[in-house]
């Protein structure tokens, strides 16, 4: 990752896509979220979604999975006195999850991340927040998933240092 | 599809109700991580540590697909259940590490009936992980979307 004062407002990471199929839809819905709409193909058609869908965390969680994937895609130059950037932080959180539309199998799903605010912590001089605006769309460009996503990024220097 | 226990007119409002127990096991984090989180403090007991959440704990994805998992198993399963439409926020507030006790606590918060399809009732729960020490590491909040068992009935009566 950047440092946290190198992060910018408005900058947009492309995080890829993701292809479900069936079995994995069932495969994570039979351990994490075993409702017959997200584990029985034959039996969700009368569900109410008409057919077989991924569970929302489902949805969710590959966000996070092509998030991993794309940092450690892009290591950070050190700086100039030999200080290697920071690793991603952890995250005290998200707001406003919407899935407002289902995964259905054979959907790829493009998610995508974009800075919209950075917060200083009180209690932390060492760590900032980054909130994020965090989506996923499907092949057809209809959105499946966007949340305001929030993790603890290392400063360079500390506040108030 | 079994006839369900509980429709949208069983959650009411101020009702609060505690369900099951898990222990959180370090093999199903290192699983869970490794598809979807695969950050050292998810994976390595030593990363865990020396990082910033002092411990092996679960991706906070994987909290909320083990709350998930536990909704269903204590009334989700067994209810006319018809999704959630998002989450309004989740708080990571403590980790969940390797070894901890959880228990599922769920507040109704409000509900009302749904204007475009009058079969479909919604209602707003807090949802909690708590651990053993009674701490709340895992706090949501959100619609979820049932069906009535009186369909067209005034809003509040069951």
């Amino acid at each position: 990752m950047p440092w946290f004062e190198d992060i910018k407002t408005g900058s947009r990471l492309e995080l890829g896509s993701h292809t479900f199929t069936a079995e994995e839809i069932i495969g994570f819905a039979r351990k994490y979220d075993p409702q017959y709409f997200h584990v029985d193909e034959e039996a969700a058609k009368a569900g109410p979604f008409g057919g077989l869908t991924a569970s929302g965390w489902h949805t969710s969680a590959t966000w996070m999975k092509l998030m991993i994937a794309t940092r450690q895609g892009a290591k950070e130059p050190p700086d100039a006195d030999g200080r290697q950037p920071p690793a991603g932080g952890p995250s005290p959180g998200f707001l406003d999850m919407k899935w407002p539309n289902p995964v259905r199998p054979g959907d790829t799903i493009t998610y995508a991340s974009e800075v919209v605010g950075k917060i200083d912590m009180k209690t932390r001089p060492e760590w900032g927040i980054v909130r994020s605006l965090n989506t996923g769309v499907n092949q057809r460009g209809e959105p499946v998933l966007s949340f305001i996503g929030q993790g603890l990024i290392q400063r360079r220097h500390p506040r108030g240092a | 599809m079994r006839q369900p226990k509980y429709y949208w007119e069983d959650f009411r409002p101020g009702e609060v109700a505690e369900f099951g127990e898990k222990t959180v096991t370090k093999d199903e984090i290192i699983e869970f991580a490794s598809e979807f989180d695969p950050q050292p403090f998810h994976l390595d007991e030593e990363a865990g540590r020396q990082s910033i959440l002092g411990g092996l704990c679960a991706s906070g994805w994987h909290s909320c697909a083990m709350m998930m998992r536990m909704m269903c198993d204590a009334y989700v399963l067994d209810s006319a259940s018809m999704g959630a439409p998002g989450v309004d926020e989740v708080r990571w507030k403590k980790p969940v590490y390797a070894g901890d006790t959880i228990r599922l606590r769920r507040t109704c918060l409000e509900r009302r009936v749904s204007k475009s399809r009058p079969e479909m009732g919604l209602t707003r729960f807090r949802l909690e992980l708590v651990n053993q020490k009674g701490e709340v590491a895992v706090s949501s909040e959100g619609w979820a979307m049932y069906g009535r068992r009186h369909p067209g009935a005034v809003a509040g009566e069951s």
